[in-house]
């Protein structure tokens, strides 16, 4: 039977992370269907993901916005078509993914990073110090997928467009508002190169001006770690890490981070990565594939001047 | 109000884990466990709540081995008033976890459920949402703030992007976040009289709860080792290997 990929998109076109979700589902299945919520004008963009054979379309505010109950009351009907519904691993998937699951008494695998067979998957767990493989019993697969572990697909396709009507529920959780981090830097997943910051740098004002910099120069997302988020050095959406955002760019850059296992969780799948430390024994330095013990007050200029 | 919170126990965070030689799962013995640490934020929350005066009493509970007792006698000290412990020595799926969750807030009712949006051992995030769904709640995860007023509370979530304001029907379930306070030390006078709060203890088996996993492990494996690569000496030497390496 075929499967569901729930897209990611920002209103106008699905992201990345939804190719990356259907080459996980096309491992399953190779009749792959797309959900779109929210809005209508990401239904073009996902018609054309490779491999996808038809795209469902449903509108609503209070998908827009991602309520879960709104998305449950969407998806557990679809579920009867289905074998089996993925989600990205970001926090609407989260959110919503596991509720569904429990509608229909089954498991939430969670954060998939391989698909091993039909019901088999391998997930990190511990923080990714320890990677669990899995066998569902179950008849309906509720799945998150940890795209950064998964290659997208293409864009050649053209498959059917289909529109579906949300159902009219009243929910319990209502919209109140929200606070978006606006930026014109490419954003922290799916980005090519991440430069991070951590506790070194002291203040809101220091790593806007030594991180921010950087990153521009390197056209790279900004990220941080827990405790630069903590401190109110960086928003709380650039926290990498197990309990953050999970990236794995071409080049990820660690300024005056230690490298806890907490952080990388978040980044450690990345293809090369630079770390500059002043403690020659940081942990960060177990992983980095260009270590520079050096205080990043002198190096990050002078990197910069380099480049 | 009441509010009850589920609090795990887990390998400490701070211990290196180490997968099984027969790939079965982690090494358990002799590691040093706490209570999760998103447990803890929920369990600070919930005393604080009581503390401001919006909250009545803060009911922990937690699923699992006997041990798991300390781990409800450290939300005791923090300030909670009384602990349930429902014995079980399976590893539960938060399936089976949210179903025994549901049979406790039967028995006591319950006006807010606070709990951790993540158990740091398996990685899930989905206990809450789940617990969500078998009672028809409404559920706002991921909070770094929540205010209560008049039957509701008005929960900020951490979301990819920045932050979203949710108002949520009590009761409700809320899953916390990092950032949404920092839980207090217990002091030894409160240690002292944590140990003389109840904690009821029951087999999980008598909730009249089926209880069935739906995932096999078939293995549990290390993760690919990844290995230090090597230390420049300058700025100028990591910019040229960079180019080198063809990375920029
Ligand atoms: C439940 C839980 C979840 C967590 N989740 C996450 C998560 O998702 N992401 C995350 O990042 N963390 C997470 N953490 C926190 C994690 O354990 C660490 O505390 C955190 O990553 C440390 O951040 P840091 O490396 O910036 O700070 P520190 O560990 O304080 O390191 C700062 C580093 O900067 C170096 N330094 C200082 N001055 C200079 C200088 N002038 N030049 C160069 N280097 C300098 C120091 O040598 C040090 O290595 C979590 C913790 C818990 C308990
Ligand atoms: N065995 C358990 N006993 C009590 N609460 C639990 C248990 N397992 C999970 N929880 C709760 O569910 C939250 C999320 O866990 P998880 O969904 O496993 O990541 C935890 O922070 C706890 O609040």
């Amino acid at each position: 039977m075929a499967v569901l990929v729930y897209a990611d998109h920002d209103g106008v076109n699905v992201k990345d992370s939804t190719n990356k979700a259907v080459s996980a589902a096309l491992a399953i299945s190779s009749d792959v269907h797309v959900l779109v919520a929210g809005s209508v004008a990401p239904a073009k963009s996902a018609a054309s993901i490779d491999g996808v054979s038809k795209v469902l379309v449903a509108k609503s505010d209070a998908l827009s916005k991602d309520i879960a109950e709104a998305v449950e009351a969407l998806v557990t009907p679809l579920m009867a078509n289905y074998d089996a519904v993925l989600f990205v691993a970001g926090a609407a998937g989260k959110n919503a993914a596991p509720r569904i699951a429990a509608k229909l008494d089954v498991a939430i695998i969670s954060d998939i990073i391989e698909v091993t067979g039909p019901k088999s998957f391998v997930r990190p767990i511990y923080a990714g110090n320890a990677l669990e493989s899995v066998e569902s019993s179950d008849g309906k697969l509720i799945i998150t997928v940890r795209t950064t572990a998964f290659k997208a697909e293409g864009n050649g396709g053209a498959a059917s467009i289909e529109e579906i009507v949300a159902p009219n529920a009243t929910h319990s959780a209502t919209f109140v508002s929200e606070a978006m981090v606006k930026s014109d830097r490419p954003e922290l997943q799916g980005a090519k190169r991440v430069v991070s910051g951590g506790r070194a740098l002291g203040s809101e004002e220091e790593f806007n001006a030594v991180i921010v910099p950087l990153a521009d120069r390197l056209g790279a997302a900004v990220g941080a770690s827990r405790a630069a988020v903590d401190a109110g050095y960086a928003p709380n959406d650039y926290q990498v890490g197990q309990t953050g955002k999970v990236v794995a760019p071409e080049l990820y850059v660690a300024v005056g981070i230690s490298g806890a296992i907490q952080h990388l969780a978040g980044m450690k799948d990345s293809k090369t990565i630079v770390a500059i430390n002043k403690d020659p024994d940081a942990p960060i330095f177990q992983i980095a594939d260009f270590g520079l013990v050096a205080d990043y007050k002198t190096a990050v200029p002078e990197f910069q001047n380099s480049l | 109000m009441k509010i009850l919170v589920p609090v795990k126990r887990v390998i400490d965070y701070n211990v290196k884990v180490r997968v099984k030689a027969d790939q079965t799962g982690v090494d358990l013995a002799n590691v040093k466990m706490s209570m999760n640490p998103f447990c803890e934020i929920a369990v600070e929350e919930a005393v604080r709540l009581v503390e401001k005066g919006v909250a009545t009493e803060v009911v922990v509970v937690s699923i699992g081995v006997t041990q798991a007792q300390e781990t409800i006698r450290t939300a005791l000290a923090m300030g909670a008033d009384r602990g349930i412990l429902l014995t079980s020595d399976q590893d539960l799926e938060p399936l089976n976890i949210a179903k025994l969750l549901k049979a406790v807030i039967a028995e006591e009712k319950p006006d807010m459920v606070l709990m951790g949006k993540q158990a740091i051992d398996g990685d899930n995030n989905a206990t809450g949402q789940m617990l969500a769904a078998l009672l028809d709640w409404p559920q706002a995860t991921f909070a770094s703030e929540i205010n209560i007023d008049g039957g509701k509370a008005k929960v900020t979530r951490e979301v990819d992007g920045g932050l979203q304001t949710l108002e949520v029907a009590l009761p409700a379930i809320v899953t916390v976040d990092l950032r949404l306070n920092e839980p207090r030390f217990a002091s030894l006078p409160n240690i002292m009289k944590a140990k003389k709060k109840p904690i009821d203890i029951k087999d999980a088996a008598s909730m009249g709860v089926e209880v069935k996993n739906h995932l096999n492990v078939t293995k549990v494996t290390e993760p690919p080792k990844r290995e230090a690569g090597i230390k420049v000496e300058s700025a100028a030497e990591l910019a040229a290997k960079l180019k080198e390496a063809g990375v920029i």
